[in-house]
């Protein structure tokens, strides 16, 4: 257990520099002046000279790219070439957005994927094949496309929720509520039907095994074999896909956020890719990165629990 | 100098390539989505030529007009047509799709081919590569390469190639590493072809259908991210039309017109619905290659009601089964069991011998109501104490379980539920037969694990069953199974799994607590020895029927069929040192391949002519002795054995 803990551990180190470097490397193999692109077709010397020196473009890029890594472990990321700010106060005050949305759509995808997957499962038949089309649906729908029909169906049709804002969980929490739903629902869709998959290969398996059918047929009743033994066993495969799917909903936040103008990190990316606001980019991808991190530590932490195997060794 | 043959083939592979096309275009769901793709394709390559208007053209006399005869899909809020924006975006779309998984292709088959052949550092090194880049938040590399190279999405397309790689590049190194130590020794490589090329000569045509698989799944997600990332303009800058960037026009406006959501959103949806399905039929198609071909259809004929002595359930058991048929379910319904009938008294241990095939599993999980969820019984009768069970429900039937029929199974350690300790899953028996709560729960646990005399059961109890010997496995089965104290207990195989001393052993126990608790067995075993030691009568069955009925005693000196006889004979017991085992030459005939005569014919040597013709009755030889063949007196009568 603490081994694998470890390993994940380990691996984060390599992924924050493959990120940065990646980054920093495109930039120098970019052609031209990299400020004059950023500045547009109608900059002034001015402006690029002084965007020069705020880059650091005058040095090499191992050498800035250096700059930016000893900042890094001060906890300064730059300040924002468009407003200027320091990118870690930005960030800061966005991330409560971007995790509030994450975790709410990691454990709705949990809870209603495996009880679908369970359900389809268990029931088979017709009940079974409505679950698999709503997978599909949910598989093939963009998630920016379904935002877009739930802002129209239930806030602008039926006023049920606001169409867009936040409120922070600390000063509303009903309101910190009503302001997730739809942005929660739309950024699921793909886990809940990723992880409804996963629990019924993962049911159908358990079913099927000499265990289950002991239990059975030593009167145990049906119940409580499918609420404690398949679910506890079924839920070990699910949680290794959540972690997969966790990483697919912070991307996802770039594409929803904006839609239902929540300010969070997502929509911050995407604005600052239209304005080549590189630290902010860098910035944003240290901070994702460390979630993917810390949401695959959880992932572990919740196998390794579920698994007396792991547990024990 | 002669030419160098060609590596020896690999017949299954490659017949299960060359007609991988044919095969996902002959299922229906692959013709379908192979031409909506190719459809597609051809639509948005030929968008110049074919869309009805220019995609920039702006009609303002007919602005958001919904469909028409005119504009076959609408117009949007400029009046530019809304088919001719949706060919002219499918074009950027698509080759954006197209420019991911050549980047895929090209980056993930060298790599995964050299990990696989190289092995050792290399292997090693791309393995941690691939393992930290499935980590990276791929979405951010992208804005960050649409930041720096603006608007150019092939860029971004190929960045995401790379990025995806690491999946499709670990299937491949698992192929080439399976390849090489296949062929490490093989004549190609002794001629002289390079390892190299015999891995790539062997693995590229064995991974194409993992190939279009995780390249069509990967496909599925890259239209996804690049309909997004045109959707937040960061494609081809606007006016030209994109398909992402249809969505959000349609965004702006579906307060006065939601239609105009409904074009891109629907094709968007259709065209990674196509990709997925694609990996998923090609993936069905190749699965099915592999299987074993469909085995031959027969016409079969029922086999005629076995009477098993009486036609009528003997009342005065405590199991009797008659006439007991259990088939599969569905359009073509394939008969398991034809007939089966044997009783058990009370305090009785019945012997169910067979080879596998023979049917005595499933006839086992017929009696306790456990059959396979695609099987059922189609006719006869399981009588428990004289009441007949075989129509009861799940429900009904659970009350019968675990109090009055139990069961034990092969694997102990399959048969223990991995994520719970040894205590908890016997309590959970204890609860839900014995009717008792709290601290007596606990008490009763430990008295049952105490009856199947494991020592220390409180240390054992709070075990997990992977921290348990197959023994001390089969003990906690056990004790869960006599939980209800049970009259009947239905035990699979119960030693098979273990070894010779612990077999004995549990054998021993099994007895001891058959006595103490004068409980019935069916035990349900290969293992003449396992019949000698504790059964009283011995049911022997044969592709789904009973071909002879005895009790011990007289089973292994006058066995009544020759079935039977072969049986004894290819018992290990009944070798003497020096002396080879008789195997039974061939094997049970599958439910499919049952002939109208007698089943055991293709395999026995008293067969005669009359033999294959029809139907073999059983017939009564004695007191309790019944057997299905016609010469059984030749048999019983002269020469007897050997
Ligand atoms: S009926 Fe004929 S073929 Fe069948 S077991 Fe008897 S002798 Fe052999």
């Amino acid at each position: 257990m603490l081994k694998l803990l470890a390993h994940r551990v380990a691996l984060s180190i390599p992924l924050v520099l493959l990120v940065s470097v990646v980054v920093f490397a495109l930039e120098s193999l970019v052609p031209g002046d990299p400020a004059r692109t950023i500045l547009g077709e109608n900059a002034t010397p001015e402006g690029i000279a002084a965007l020069h020196q705020q880059m650091g473009l005058d040095q090499p890029w191992l050498e800035r790219y250096w700059h930016w890594l000893s900042g890094l472990f001060h906890g300064d990321l730059g300040a924002s070439l468009f407003t200027g700010d320091a990118v870690t106060s930005e960030l800061n005050s966005r991330l409560g957005v971007t995790v509030s949305l994450v975790l709410c759509c990691v454990l709705v995808s949990a809870v209603a994927g495996t009880a679908l997957g369970m359900f389809s499962a268990i029931r088979g038949g017709p009940a079974a094949r409505v679950v698999d089309v709503l997978s599909l649906t949910g598989l093939a729908l963009p998630n920016f496309w379904v935002a877009i029909v739930l802002v129209a169906l239930f806030a602008v049709k039926i006023r049920l929720f606001p169409a867009t804002g936040y409120v922070a969980l600390a000063e509303s929490p009903g309101h910190w509520v009503r302001s997730l739903v739809l942005p929660v629902i739309a950024l699921s869709l793909f886990g809940v039907t990723a992880v409804a998959k996963q629990a019924r290969d993962a049911t159908l398996e358990v079913q099927d095994t000499d265990y289950i059918r002991v239990l059975r047929g030593n009167g145990v009743s049906e119940s409580r074999i499918v609420l404690k033994h398949m679910l506890r066993n079924a839920a070990i495969p699910v949680v290794t896909v959540l972690g997969v799917v966790a990483v697919s909903m912070l991307s996802g936040t770039v594409f929803v956020e904006g839609v239902f103008v929540l300010p969070g990190l997502g929509s911050l990316a995407t604005q600052a890719t239209t304005d080549h606001d590189l630290p902010v980019i860098l910035g944003i991808g240290v901070y994702f990165t460390v979630m993917v991190i810390i949401l695959n530590l959880l992932v572990d932490l919740a196998y390794g629990m579920l698994n007396p195997k792991v547990r024990a060794s | 100098m002669t030419t160098l043959p060609e590596p020896a083939p690999r017949p299954a592979a490659d017949a299960a390539n060359t007609g991988l096309v044919r095969s996902v275009l002959r299922s229906p769901r692959g013709a379908i989505v192979v031409a909506f793709l190719v459809v597609l394709i051809l639509a948005c390559a030929l968008a110049p030529l074919i869309a009805p208007y220019d995609p920039l053209a702006q009609h303002l006399s007919a602005v958001r007009s919904g469909p028409s005869g005119r504009y076959w899909l609408g117009t949007d809020s400029l009046g530019r047509d809304l088919l001719s924006r949706l060919l002219h975006g499918g074009r950027s779309s698509l080759l954006g799709v197209l420019e991911a998984v050549v980047t895929l292709l090209i980056v993930a088959v060298p790599t995964g081919l050299l990990a696989g052949y190289l092995g050792g550092t290399f292997d090693r090194i791309a393995m941690r590569v691939a393992e930290v880049v499935m980590s990276v938040p791929v979405i951010i590399i992208l804005l960050a390469v649409l930041s720096i190279f603006e608007h150019s999405m092939t860029s971004a397309m190929i960045a995401f190639g790379v990025l995806g790689s690491s999946g499709l590049m670990r299937v491949i190194r698992g192929s080439a590493l399976a390849a090489r130590e296949e062929l490490y020794v093989t004549a190609a490589e002794l001629m002289g072809l390079s390892r190299l090329q015999v891995v790539v000569r062997h693995v590229l045509p064995r991974c194409r259908g993992a190939i279009i698989i995780q390249a069509s799944l990967f496909a599925a997600v890259t239209l996804g991210v690049q309909t997004g990332l045109t959707f937040l303009s960061l494609g081809p800058p606007p006016p030209a039309a994109t398909w992402g960037g249809m969505v959000a026009d349609a965004a702006s406006v579906f307060n006065q017109d939601a239609w105009m959501l409904v074009p891109p959103g629907v094709t968007i949806a259709l065209t990674v619905l196509a990709f997925g399905l694609l990996g998923d039929v090609v993936r069905d198609v190749s699965a099915e290659k592999y299987a074993a071909a469909p085995a031959a259809r027969r016409k079969r004929r029922s086999g005629t009601p076995d009477t098993a002595g009486r036609p009528e359930p003997a009342t005065d058991m405590l199991l009797s089964v008659r006439d007991l048929s259990v088939a599969t379910d569905g359009g073509r319904p394939l008969r398991l069991l034809d007939a089966v009938g044997f009783d058990i008294a009370a305090g009785e241990t019945v012997g169910l011998v067979g080879e596998s095939g023979s049917g005595k599993t499933m006839t086992a999980r017929a009696v306790i109501g456990l059959l396979p969820g695609n099987c059922r019984i189609t006719s006869g009768q399981v009588v428990f104490d004289g009441s007949p069970v075989q129509d009861l429900d799940q429900r009904a039937f659970r009350k019968l379980r675990g109090r009055r029929i139990a069961m034990i199974s092969q694997e102990p350690m399959a048969a223990l539920d991995p994520s719970f300790r040894i205590g908890s899953l016997v309590a959970e028996v204890v609860r839900a037969v014995d009717g008792i709560k709290g601290k007596a729960v606990h008490a009763r646990v430990i008295e049952l694990l105490r009856m199947v005399e494991i020592p220390d059961p409180e240390a054992v109890a709070r075990r997990f069953p992977h921290q348990i010997s197959g023994g001390m496995a089969q003990r906690v089965a056990i004790a869960m199974a006599i939980a209800g104290r049970p009259e009947l207990l239905i035990a699979d195989e119960p030693t098979t799994a273990l070894d010779v001393t612990v077999q004995a052993e549990i054998l021993d126990l099994l007895r001891s607590l058959q006595q103490q608790n004068n409980m019935a067995i069916l035990l349900v075993t290969h293992d003449w020895g396992v019949v000698a030691d504790v059964c009283t009568k011995v049911v022997v069955m044969y592709a789904g029927q009973v071909v002879e009925t005895a009790p011990t005693g007289e089973v292994f000196d006058r066995p009544a069929h020759p079935y039977t006889r072969a049986l004894l004979l290819s018992s290990p017991e009944n070798t003497h040192v020096g002396e080879r085992i008789q195997a039974i030459p061939g094997s049970v005939p599958t439910p499919q391949r049952w002939p109208a005569g007698c089943r055991f014919a293709s395999r026995c040597d008293l067969a005669q002519p009359g033999c294959t013709e029809g139907a073999i009755p059983v017939k009564d030889i004695s007191e309790g002795r019944l057997s299905r063949c016609l010469r059984v007196d030749t048999l019983l009568g002269g020469e007897a054995r050997r």
